[in-house]
């Protein structure tokens, strides 16, 4: 244990680094020292102090609590989304491997299409379609980060596809689920992690920036995104609730960021340049 | 290139336009239920009659595939629509709010690839224990940190430090050239930093690759200094990747605009589009991510095209 710390400094200090915040975000009920709904009038848009340790917001709420709440908001929405892009995606590459020919050609220029618009155009024209929500903004970003992990698992699928093992395989009959399940996804996995790793980094400045418009999270949800732009608004009279949000938001994405870097490192020398 | 690789490329460019298109068409006709009855309660009483007057006014009661083609008839004459609320061509709006999110793009492109290249080449040179994991860090801070935040704090540092400093709106260059680069300023910095760190690590990890061959050995043993070896070399090469990649920023760049726009009050196609979707005026929203979208898409394919005439190795194959 002491060795593998010694020897991947980095993956474990970002493993730590996102492990604690992931459980401050799990805690958030035991833990918030007060209710991210109660607003206390009197105690409006105050500073850090020992009552509330990062102070109150435009409507006397802690802005801790909110925080911790808003973790759990962000994680759930680019978790769903992710997974979301994961399983859809990811199935899509593989079969298009798998099958190849003109199946292939279609969903990877369907793929393209998808790809050529900018993310954040493409979730406001979806979030459009379906009313602003969190469903809505984890589905819009699910959608968006389909075609990422369809090119991305395509490629490898493909080598592995025409590997010895798995024509051999393929000779002694074993069926295309079988040679699905057993030889392509354990060999892709380490490229998988490292991906969502940092696609999940991507989808939390995603998700804040569409909350921060009005199109994520809905008032009075607990969300970061949210409470930068209701931070906005009171700025000059107190800049506390937008400064300590937008360091939650950093230090959530930064630490998935390190993540999918520090794994790739560990994982897989060799995929130093071929992932991304 | 051969023309043989630029009709290839010519033809993959309208497949991919096609494709946005059509996904653009469907956005709006698979909205739930009622655009039609929110597109009537703009100016007047709902009834089944009207609904089903204007579904036959706007063509929706024909099949998608003939809907479809009326529609990019009229796309690909210059007509994009109407707005449901002011009556005026689409067209007309998007031109209008179209210069201030172009100037912040370029500024925010220009500035950040510009510093991306020596800043690179200062992260490769040095090279070491130590910096290495504080050159890594830090990109990764920079690509993380949100840019709208950093906008914010921006303005609020601005006006504690420099009270009569205007930070919000947007001044035409042409009525007001101080007013319009002191507006620009800041949104541009906060724009132009992910691009910067994304950029400049792009730049280093090439540069290392670039001093790594054989090439820059044979020019150090000629006698060649080790400054024109790294800038007229190794940089040379470094940058063919580094031209590509400031083709995909294009698609950051818009999709940033839009919510740097929202912070600083410039009215822009971010602030068009988001107005929109807030009025459900559904032929703006369509429009302007059509075209958007359509910007993106040509910008890249000209970087392609540039690629392949920089790196003779493309060009051959």
């Amino acid at each position: 244990m002491i060795r593998f710390i010694r020897r991947h400094k980095l993956l474990s200090f970002s493993v730590a680094f996102v492990a604690v915040q992931l459980l401050l975000a799990l805690l958030a009920p035991w833990i918030s020292p007060h209710d991210p709904f109660v607003q206390t009038m009197v105690q409006r848009m105050k500073g850090p102090n020992p009552a509330y340790w990062l102070g109150t917001d435009h409507l006397g709420r802690d802005i801790l609590a909110r925080i911790l709440y808003g973790y759990r908001t962000s994680l759930i929405t680019c978790t769903l989304a992710v997974g979301l892009a994961l399983i859809v995606g990811g199935t899509l590459g593989m079969l298009a491997a798998f099958y190849s020919g003109w199946f292939d050609r279609i969903i990877m220029r369907l793929m393209d299409v998808l790809f050529a618009f900018p993310i954040l155009l493409l979730a406001i024209g979806i979030i459009a379609m379906l009313g602003p929500n969190t469903w809505s903004a984890a589905l819009a970003i699910g959608i968006v980060y389909t075609p990422i992990f369809a090119r991305l698992l395509r490629g490898p699928a493909l080598v592995i596809c025409e590997s010895e093992y798995v024509l051999g395989a393929k000779a002694i009959g074993a069926s295309d689920t079988r040679i699905l399940f057993t030889h392509l996804l354990p060999n892709l996995a380490s490229v998988v992690l490292v991906q969502a790793s940092l696609l999940l980094s991507a989808a939390i400045l995603v998700e804040a920036s569409l909350s921060f418009l009005g199109l994520g999270a809905q008032p009075p949800t607990p969300s970061l995104g949210l409470m930068l732009s209701e931070g906005r608004n009171f700025l000059l009279l107190s800049p506390w609730p937008a400064v300590f949000a937008g360091f939650a938001i950093l230090f959530l994405s930064f630490g998935f960021n390190l993540l999918g870097d520090a794994l790739r490192d560990s994982l897989d020398p060799r995929l130093r340049n071929t992932v991304r | 290139m051969s023309s043989r690789q630029l009709l290839g490329r010519s033809i993959d460019l309208l497949i991919v336009l096609f494709g946005v298109s059509v996904v653009v068409f469907l956005m709006i006709r698979l909205i739930p239920g009622d655009a039609v009855a929110i597109m009537l309660g703009a100016n007047t009483e709902v009834t089944p009659d009207r609904i089903a007057e204007l579904r036959g006014r706007l063509g929706l009661d024909l099949p998608l595939p003939v809907q479809y083609l009326n529609w990019i008839g009229g796309v690909l004459h210059g007509n994009l629509g109407t707005s449901i609320w002011t009556g005026r061509p689409v067209i007309e709006e998007i031109a209008a709010n179209a210069w201030p999110t172009i100037e912040l793009a370029v500024l925010s492109l220009l500035l950040g690839a510009g510093l991306a290249v020596p800043l690179g080449c200062f992260m490769a040179e040095a090279r070491g224990k130590g910096s290495e994991v504080a050159v890594r860090v830090g990109a990764i801070a920079g690509l993380t940190i949100p840019s709208f935040w950093l906008g914010i704090v921006a303005i609020y540092a601005v006006s504690k430090l420099v009270p009569g400093f205007s930070s919000l709106g947007y001044v035409p260059f042409t009525e007001d050239p101080l007013g319009n680069a002191q507006r620009m300023v800041l949104p541009v910095i906060a724009l132009s930093l992910p691009i910067l760190a994304n950029l400049s690590r792009l730049v280093r990890s090439a540069m290392l690759d670039a001093l790594g061959q054989d090439y820059i050995r044979t020019a150090r043993a000629k006698g060649a200094g080790r400054r024109l070896v790294v800038y007229r070399h190794a940089l040379r090469n470094a940058l063919i990747p580094f031209v590509t990649s400031v083709g995909v920023q294009a698609g950051y760049l818009l999709g940033g605009a839009i919510v740097i726009e929202q912070v600083f009050a410039i009215p822009g196609l971010g602030r068009l589009v988001l107005g929109a979707v807030t009025e459900r005026n559904y032929p703006l929203v369509q429009a302007t991510i059509l075209v958007m979208t359509a910007a993106v898409v040509l910008v890249n394919f000209v970087v392609d095209l540039l690629y392949t005439a920089i790196d003779p190795r493309v060009a051959r194959t």
